[in-house]
């Protein structure tokens, strides 16, 4: 029976950071109609930052939290600018192209600054694993549940109360009518890559304590993200974080069936999806 | 008769002087060039490769981010076949275009019901399931360290062995392949496709069978990725599933999207362009004095592909197209 909760509670732990990821792609994919393949990189700058930076700096670690939090929505800012914004021929295969490539630089860069040694970091709290129930998860397993409740609590009202927020959603449901009523929807589009961008970051930095983060952690676990998205729905906010924890709980049991294979039961999952019911569960 | 025959090599003057440069090549690039004559090797088998997913791609307008899928199936039933079973490379080589399309036919049904980012996230998730299975299966296939010690091709009695004499063999078949996409290209399959590839629905209305023409496309496209793969395995004579990886489709693809989509010579120069791209980063790079070279090349090949997909997406051959078109304008307006 604890080994059940046990699965449970790993799965939980994973599937929340793959809805966080979920979460970043589906913000993208609403506002600009973008699939973003280069989503994972932002999670593993996140990591990569804040583990560098409490190497050099000796400053508490919320603090380098928000600090490597930023430096990831203002890189996910440069590359709207730079290599979104400037694209206007080609069609669907041009942008994922881009954005694959976009990964590609971001990934070579950062094995030249960082080297290809994975770096550790400390857990936010005590490295004392807690027990709950008979089964025990890293005390970082809490922060990154807790992180994750908290980023959806405030996207929630960000989308339902604010003014940006509304005005995203608009994007979201026609782009052409919305700029119509007066929506400057290249703003929007810079700001959905800020956001995604933390929030992968912030993703990133969480699980780094116990995945530890190095330059080549980005691309599966951006692409199981993926996976979640499509299984959720493509363009809908619950249904990428309902993907997210069903993937993680879904590949920690595949675990126990069999570890080498583990991950490929995220993609088969998303291969399913796409053919059986490609809207997913939750997709308009 | 006469002018028949003045028209035909009009026509294919090109595909004249193609032929002659391939076959001429390697009698110019002599002595400590023979790097330069392997490097034409692997850009051949590339060609071969790339010209199939022109077809599916280009042509079609059919995404697929999980071409380097079929290329590894090739490539490891061939391997598989003459290493374990026993067979003779020939009968591997046939065998494993058979099996490609099998199970191409197989993936092909379902796969092509979707469109656009959907197709393309499905082909992009069958192509990394398949390198995980080929690492993961390791009593089958060798697992991450790969196979080795396969056996050569032999043409009668001559053995394929050296750089040349496998220049010379795969550049023939893809010479072959060439010919043949050009010519479906330009014929009735070639034109359903392109409707198809317009506007499906508009197609289908006008009696087109689109499910059958793209299957048919998807299918020869992973035939003809089998073939470059077998050869890639019989002149390798080694093969490890890095090589078939996610990284190798999105070369693919940038080779056809690069050479111009929908255009046959595209596929062949986006080949030719992009093997070639690696080495002068090389040597760019060595001039330099850079420590950390091979990551600063991979940099700078996504650079260029980013830089690319911005300013001309259209390729270089569409590029050439729109030069040769404004040309044509000017002259009509002087």
């Amino acid at each position: 029976m604890s080994q059940i909760l046990q699965y449970i509670l790993t799965g939980v732990t994973v599937g929340s950071i793959y809805a966080l990821i979920a979460l970043g792609f589906t913000i993208i994919y609403n506002t600009t109609d973008i699939i973003n393949l280069a989503q994972g990189e932002f999670v593993m700058l996140g990591g990569i930052i804040m583990a560098s930076l409490n190497r050099s700096l000796n400053l508490p670690l919320p603090l380098l939290f928000i600090i490597s939090v930023l430096i990831v929505a203002f890189i996910g800012v440069g590359i709207e600018r730079f290599a979104i914004r400037p694209v206007k021929r080609g069609g669907i295969v041009t942008l994922i192209i881009i954005t694959i490539g976009i990964s590609i630089v971001i990934k070579a860069v950062s094995a030249m600054l960082w080297g290809k040694d994975a770096i550790p970091l400390p857990s936010f709290s005590s490295e004392k694993p807690v027990r709950i129930l008979g089964a025990s998860m890293p005390s970082q397993g809490l922060w990154i549940i807790g992180v994750t409740v908290f980023i959806m609590i405030i996207m929630t009202f960000f989308y339902r109360y604010t003014r940006t927020g509304k005005a995203m959603r608009a994007c979201a449901i026609n782009k052409m009518a919305a700029s119509v009523v007066g929506i400057d929807v290249k703003r929007m589009s810079f700001i959905s890559f800020a956001i995604s961008a933390a929030i992968g970051a912030a993703a990133g930095a969480l699980v780094t304590p116990i995945y530890h983060a190095g330059y080549d952690r980005g691309t599966m676990i951006g692409l199981k993200g993926f996976c979640a998205t499509i299984l959720g729905g493509l363009g809908s906010v619950p249904g990428g974080v309902l993907g997210g924890f069903i993937i993680g709980i879904l590949e920690s049991f595949g675990c126990w069936i069999s570890s080498a294979y583990k991950d490929v039961f995220a993609l088969a999952v998303m291969v399913l999806v796409l053919y059986i019911r490609p809207k997913g569960i939750l997709g308009k | 008769m006469f002018i028949k025959r003045q028209n035909f090599l009009r026509k294919y003057i090109w595909h004249f002087v193609l032929i002659a440069f391939v076959a001429i090549l390697p009698i110019i690039i002599r002595g400590g060039y023979s790097y330069f004559v392997s490097l034409l090797v692997v850009a051949g088998i590339y060609v071969i490769l790339v010209l199939g997913l022109n077809l599916l791609l280009g042509y079609a307008g059919q995404i697929s981010l999980g071409h380097a899928a079929f290329y590894g199936i090739g490539a490891y039933s061939s391997a598989i076949l003459t290493t374990k079973y026993g067979l003779s490379p020939w009968l591997g080589f046939f065998a494993a275009i058979a099996i490609t399309c099998a199970l191409a036919l197989f993936i092909g049904i379902p796969t092509l019901r979707l469109r656009g980012n959907y197709l393309a996230m499905a082909t992009l998730g069958i192509g990394i399931i398949f390198t995980k299975v080929m690492i993961a299966w390791d009593t089958f296939t060798g697992g991450p360290d790969g196979i080795y010690g396969i056996p050569g091709l032999k043409l009668g009695a001559i053995a394929i062995d050296t750089d040349i004499k496998q220049y010379y063999f795969v550049w023939l078949i893809a010479i072959f392949i060439f010919i043949l996409s050009y010519n479906i290209v330009n014929s009735g399959v070639g034109r359903a496709l392109k409707a198809v590839n317009s506007n499906e629905t508009a197609a289908e209305v006008l009696g087109i069978d689109a499910a059958r023409y793209k299957l048919i496309i998807f299918i020869l496209s992973a035939a003809f990725a089998s073939i470059a793969g077998s050869l890639y395995t019989h002149c390798r004579l080694f093969i490890s599933p890095q090589i078939f990886s996610f990284m190798l489709s999105v070369k693919i693809v940038t080779m056809v999207v690069i050479g111009g989509m929908g255009n046959v010579w595209g596929g062949l120069i986006g080949a030719l362009i992009l093997t070639s791209l690696p080495e002068f980063l090389t040597i760019i790079s060595e001039h330099l004095g850079n420590i950390n070279t091979t990551e600063l090349e991979i940099a700078i090949y996504g650079l260029v592909l980013v830089l690319v997909m911005i300013f001309a997406p259209e390729g270089f051959s569409g590029g050439l197209t729109k030069i040769a078109s404004l040309r044509k304008r000017k002259r009509l307006f002087q």
